[in-house]
């Protein structure tokens, strides 16, 4: 207010400017840091962006021959630190930072550098195994392209002749690092590939910093070992160094050493697994050859001459007739047994026998009758004799001679036991002892 | 005949004494083989002994010259 009243305006222009000064001379050269967001380049060349935290923002730009000295590409969402001075554009009224140098916080821009061409090769398919070519097992001839008088050289040819004493080597040398490493490396790679046609390339190095293997890092070489027609075996670094050529390479070996390992067979090897199959062969054909006797030898053997065979037939015949012979006896022998067998038992049979033993059964009974009847006539008899006795004893006329008569009627001989039965001048007839009498009765006395 | 590399080679060498282990060829094969088998032997002995020991230096000079100079290690 005050210095409105004291007359003294500013122009645009004036103040711009004036601000310009200020801006310009109080920031010449600064270190920013931030993070990259709307990045473009345009047909111009130059890199326009802004530079930003969480806070503010701010614009930036960077113009081509500075970008030409970067070994990365910035990117949206890098964080960077970068050189800068700042500068105020008076047409419009606004401040850019204008970038001198950049380089990615954090990591260092080598290694964002190798990350991007890794992904770039990557997606260009340089590192796929289908582009990789077969390494031939045993090269007659190997190109390496490696320092003249670094040890990894030395290494290389110490192991090569150790392996394969008479191998074929051609030593291109180039510079492994610095600005003319780069070219040296593919024009090596081009000389083998249109003149030496070797079987394999070594491509070989020490191991050093990132900034050292840059060359073998670089997009240059990338191109040239993919475009070779002779297949080739990196040896690069220390076994933990990884490098672009690596990936890109047919085969990657982890130091020098091994990559002279990887391309030259063990030649004593190789003899001994040669001579190890010759022997093979001559063992094996020697046992088919005495297998192969044997068998013929044991057919031979088994072979038989007519001889035997005629002789075999009549041992046969022969063996046949003394079974018949045997067979017949044996039959004739067994009826005649049978035979004797039954006639003796016809024998037996016969009628003459049983005549006699009819006659012997006869005289027996005969006997047996005679016997019986004697037996019987003696008892007969002496019951006779028995009962005669009795019989005297009992004779009426025995009773009659002691004095008993016996009255009986004339007429019909009837015996008088009661004088009632009689009637006056019945006859009666007196039988006694001696004689008899015929009376009548004159009285009855009852 | 194609020159053979020396790997095809051993691989032949390999399976002739695979097929002649396997026991079931005929004489006159294995016989065949065998002389096969010694034939390809042979020839690797030789390509093993044929490459001559020779270190070089090869050099470019400005003109696209290649010049070809024993290997000396300083």
């Amino acid at each position: 207010m005050t210095e409105k009243n004291t007359g003294h305006i500013y122009t645009v222009s004036k103040l711009t400017r004036e601000i310009k000064f200020l801006l310009e001379e109080t920031y010449p050269f600064i270190w920013v840091t931030g993070e990259i967001s709307n990045y473009s380049v345009p047909f111009s060349g130059h890199s326009y962006f802004t530079i930003k935290d969480r806070k503010a923002v701010i614009s930036a730009v960077m113009f081509k021959n500075q970008k030409q000295k970067l070994l990365f590409n910035p990117e949206n969402g890098m964080k960077i630190i970068g050189m800068a001075r700042l500068s105020l554009y008076e047409p419009r009224g606004t401040y850019q930072l204008i970038f001198e140098y950049l380089e990615p916080e954090g990591a260092g821009s080598m290694q964002v550098a190798f990350e991007q061409l890794k992904t770039k090769l990557a997606d260009k398919g340089f590192f796929d195994d289908s582009c990789k070519k077969p390494i031939v097992f045993f090269p007659s001839s190997i190109s390496v392209i490696s320092s003249g008088t670094g040890a990894a050289v030395r290494d290389i040819i110490n192991i090569a002749i150790r392996r394969f004493p008479n191998c074929s080597i051609d030593i291109l040398p180039v510079k492994v690092q610095g600005n003319e490493s780069e070219n040296e490396i593919c024009d090596a790679i081009a000389l083998v590939n249109n003149h030496l046609k070797s079987d394999l390339i070594i491509l070989a190095r020490g191991g050093g910093s990132l900034e050292d293997l840059s060359a073998f890092n670089s997009e240059a070489v990338a191109n040239a070992i993919f475009k070779s027609i002779v297949p080739i075996i990196t040896g690069v670094g220390h076994e933990t160094d990884f490098t672009i050529a690596d990936f890109v390479a047919d085969l990657r070996a982890p130091t020098p050493s091994a990559a002279a390992e990887l391309a030259l067979p063990d030649k004593n090897h190789l003899i001994q697994r040669i001579s190890t199959l010759q022997e093979s062969l001559n063992r094996l054909l020697k046992i088919k050859i005495y297998d192969l006797k044997q068998n013929v030898m044991d057919l031979t053997s088994r072979l038989k001459s007519p001889d035997t065979v005629v002789h075999d037939f009549r041992f046969r015949l022969e063996d046949y007739e003394s079974r018949l012979i045997n067979m017949m006896k044996h039959y004739i022998h067994y009826n005649k047994d049978k035979c004797l067998w039954l006639s003796e038992l016809l024998y037996t049979k016969k009628p003459e026998k049983k005549i006699s033993d009819l006659r012997q059964y006869v005289k027996t009974l005969s006997k047996s009758l005679i016997d019986n009847f004697q037996k019987n006539f003696q008892e007969v008899r002496s019951t006779y004799i028995e009962l005669n006795s009795k019989l005297q004893t009992l004779n009426p006329k025995a009773v009659l001679k002691r004095g008993y008569s016996i009255s009986r009627f004339v007429t019909d001989k009837r015996v008088i036991r009661n004088s009632i039965e009689t009637k006056k001048n019945d006859k009666i007839e007196i039988v006694l002892s001696k004689g008899r009498l015929i009376t009548r009765v004159e009285k009855i006395n009852g | 005949m194609v020159k053979k590399t020396f790997e095809t080679s051993l691989k032949e060498l390999e399976e002739i004494v695979r097929q002649m282990e396997s026991g079931d060829l005929c004489l006159e094969d294995a016989v065949k083989k065998y002389e096969a088998g010694m034939k390809q032997s042979k020839y690797c002995l030789d390509l093993l002994d044929k490459t001559e020991k020779k270190i070089s230096r090869i050099t470019n000079d400005k003109d696209g010259n290649i010049k070809k100079l024993p290997f000396e290690d300083k």
